[in-house]
């Protein structure tokens, strides 16, 4: 528990941002958060609503004068367009995981049983093991992937997070 | 295309040098008279000599390099461009795209190599982009925050015909430099500058590159306050003013450094902070509160809290505060640091007989009228140049600063020499930076530059040397040059006019024999081999520690 404990005392920060939809955006950001030492817990992109730019969810590990710090960088590329950070906002965010776990006739059902609490899905069962699919923010996939764990987790993929303002902004 | 694209852009000076994949393109090149192209030795000196010519004429620099080395050696000049903010403008030849990213023959990711080092950098895969693409440059390099910018251009585009659409305006959705400044942060400088009772204008290379020199002045007069400028900030207030109060830093003059511990506010004006000024920051002039004034808004806060940031170019931010402050005095404040610059003097010379180089730097002040362009490497003979020639005019001293890079001096020389034909531009250099890009003799004396040169030889890379004498127990260790050439003769190989100094005697007669001269002329300087460099704030540490000239240097 005392490991828990200190994870969650690591501040994180939610920024997004508007980018262009070009080869070597996605190096661009990245490079610059590696070179100037920031550290990033996730990363998500994909297209917007606009046609040729993408939009993009940063989870960065640092208060707030480290994110300020991050936002000017990522605002100085000329391939971002527009950057927010949301984190003090109203905002949905969510992630997907897919779990792979060990599962047999025995533990199936249990595992089933969890799988519903959390209102995850199961999308494959092999003879060996189930692929659950769980929707939610960073501490819900956590918490199921803990109670999981007893069964043997064999792999896990994560998309990162995704957020949105709730209002219009 | 590209060629008539830089006629568009009112380029007049290139600098590079051709291979296979930039071929199409130097081939078209006699069919635009308006295009001069100056054929360098190597690429860096490509980079250095546009970056130069950028400094002194403050229009953008244009460099031409080929696929593969051609553009690695390009790099160094990028890098000090980008921490200099001066406008380069790249041009590389690339592979053609049918083979990209096959490894190909000199196959380089320029783009990928140069991301971290430009303001932004492109690779055309279009030729219909070529036009908008080379505007796009253009504008980014030379606005805002200025900067170098490459395109790359693979050599099928390059031999290609396309659409030539060269629009008149831009769009770039995500880059708008400021333009206006914020009022009520005005607002707030002027109540802070009116509260303080010793306030330092600490200004930086912003002044220069938006001309805010008049700006400048007013604001210092207005309200009687003492201008300090950063390294690249010389020669933007003039040295002569009773304002002025000289530059600080790791080897700035001592009472500079004081003068910033003292003061209750600093007006940061177009400057980053560097930790050269503030050796550690969290002890940097901890009694002021600080209004920073910087077009790029990620340089404010970055390294030193500001109570009061500005996002503004420094022309319109002042222009703003001498509108709106209101007039003061600052007599007991000009007492006290007058009293410091008197009880530390830092630019006295001892009294030798042997070949001190700061003698040499104040000869020459004295026999150029002080209003000779200066172009420095890095090390100590830089450090002696911006201590011992004072600038009162504006635009003067050309330096390799954020970057550090030795043999800046160079080709940097060659460039501000094509950029300002009519003015005297002495290279001041070190024995170990001249070796590394002497190359550029060749150019040089071929296109009939008047560049004079002064070499620092002291035949140590001095500034490690003294490194190591500080702070490694005189471990000199690869500092000491034991097979140095003879610069006179390898001056005259160039047919480039040469002389060697060894004596006191002989300082005044080589340096006017150099300026009568009317082509380039080189003098050799013997130096006192082991002269340090004072005052000295040691890396990361505070101006507490600071060292000055120690007596015990005499009785070595």
């Amino acid at each position: 528990m005392t490991t828990k404990n200190t994870k969650n005392t690591i501040p994180s920060r939610t920024v997004t941002a508007l980018v262009n939809d070009k080869p070597g955006v996605l190096n661009r950001i990245t490079s610059m958060l590696r070179r100037r030492g920031f550290n990033i817990q996730s990363l998500a992109v994909g297209h917007s609503e606009i046609e040729h730019l993408s939009r993009l969810t940063v989870v960065v590990e640092g208060g707030d004068d480290i994110v300020e710090k991050i936002t000017k960088q990522l605002h100085k590329l000329i391939d971002i367009i527009k950057v927010n950070d949301i984190s003090d906002d109203n905002i949905v965010s969510r992630e997907l995981a897919l779990i792979k776990v060990n599962s047999d006739t025995k533990t199936r059902s249990e595992i089933m049983q969890i799988v519903s609490i959390y209102r995850a899905k199961i999308v494959d069962v092999s003879s060996s093991s189930i692929i659950i699919e769980a929707t939610g923010d960073d501490q819900k996939i956590k918490a199921l992937q803990d109670l999981l764990s007893s069964f043997g987790i064999v792999e896990v993929m994560r998309t990162g997070l995704i957020a949105m303002n709730r209002e219009k902004k | 295309m590209v060629c008539e694209s830089l006629v568009r852009e009112g380029v007049e000076h290139i600098f590079g040098i051709p291979g296979g994949a930039i071929l199409p393109l130097y081939q078209v090149l006699p069919e635009y008279e308006k295009l001069k192209h100056i054929l360098v030795r190597h690429e860096q000196g490509a980079a250095h000599a546009a970056d130069g010519y950028a400094r002194a004429t403050g229009k953008a620099g244009v460099a031409f390099a080929t696929s593969g080395p051609g553009t690695t050696n390009l790099v160094t000049g990028i890098a000090t461009a980008q921490m200099d903010s001066v406008p380069v403008v790249a041009i590389t030849g690339q592979v053609g795209r049918p083979v990209l990213g096959t490894d190909a023959f000199q196959e380089t990711d320029i783009t990928g190599i140069t991301l971290p080092i430009t303001k932004h950098n492109y690779l055309v895969m279009d030729i219909n982009d070529i036009g908008e693409t080379i505007k796009e440059a253009f504008h980014i390099a030379t606005s805002g925050r200025p900067g170098p910018v490459l395109v790359d251009i693979p050599k099928d585009i390059l031999q290609g015909t396309g659409v030539f659409n060269y629009p008149e305006t831009l769009n770039i959705p995500g880059y708008k430099p400021n333009t206006s400044v914020n009022q009520k942060q005005i607002k707030r400088a002027c109540e802070l500058i009116k509260k303080a009772k010793r306030p330092v204008l600490l200004a930086g290379h912003g002044i220069k590159i938006s001309k805010a020199y008049d700006e400048l002045l007013q604001l210092a007069e207005k309200c009687q306050i003492p201008v300090i400028n950063t390294l690249l900030g010389l020669s933007s207030f003039p040295a002569n003013h009773f304002l002025y109060y000289g530059w600080p830093g790791m080897h700035g003059m001592a009472y500079s450094n004081l003068i910033l511990d003292q003061s209750d506010l600093i007006i940061a004006v177009g400057m980053r902070f560097d930790d050269r000024i503030t050796g550690n920051p969290d002890k940097f002039a901890t009694n002021a509160k600080k209004i920073h004034i910087d077009i790029d808004a990620s340089e404010v806060g970055k390294i030193i809290h500001a109570e009061v940031p500005i996002v503004s170019d420094a022309k319109t931010a002042l222009s703003n505060l001498v509108q709106s402050v209101e007039e003061k005095t600052h007599v007991e404040w000009i007492k006290q640091i007058d009293r410091l610059k008197n009880n530390h003097p830092s630019l006295a010379l001892r009294d030798t007989e042997k070949l001190l180089p700061q003698f040499i730097m104040k000869e020459l002040h004295e026999l150029t009228n002080g209003d000779s362009i200066i172009v420095t490497g890095v090390g100590q003979h830089q450090m002696w140049a911006a201590q011992h020639y004072p600038f009162n005019d504006k635009n003067k001293i050309i330096t390799s600063g954020g970057a550090g890079a030795m043999g800046y001096e160079v080709p940097a020389a060659l460039g501000a020499q094509v950029g300002r034909p009519n003015e005297m531009v002495w290279s001041i250099a070190g024995d170990g930076g001249f070796q590394m890009t002497m190359s550029e003799l060749a150019t040089i004396s071929e296109n009939k530059l008047p560049v004079k040169f002064a070499i620092m030889n002291n035949g140590f890379l001095g500034m490690v040397r003294q490194w190591q004498e500080l702070f490694y127990e005189k471990s000199y260790v690869s500092t000491s040059y034991k097979g140095i050439p003879d610069f006179v003769k390898l001056a005259e190989a160039f047919d480039i006019y040469a002389l060697k100094v060894t004596d006191k005697t002989q300082v005044k007669p080589a340096i006017l024999d150099a300026i009568k001269h009317e082509g380039p002329v080189l003098i050799d300087f013997i130096v006192e081999s082991e002269e340090n460099v004072y005052p000295m704030i040691p890396s990361g540490a505070t101006v507490q520690d600071m060292m000055e000239e120690p007596s015990s240097q005499e009785v070595k």
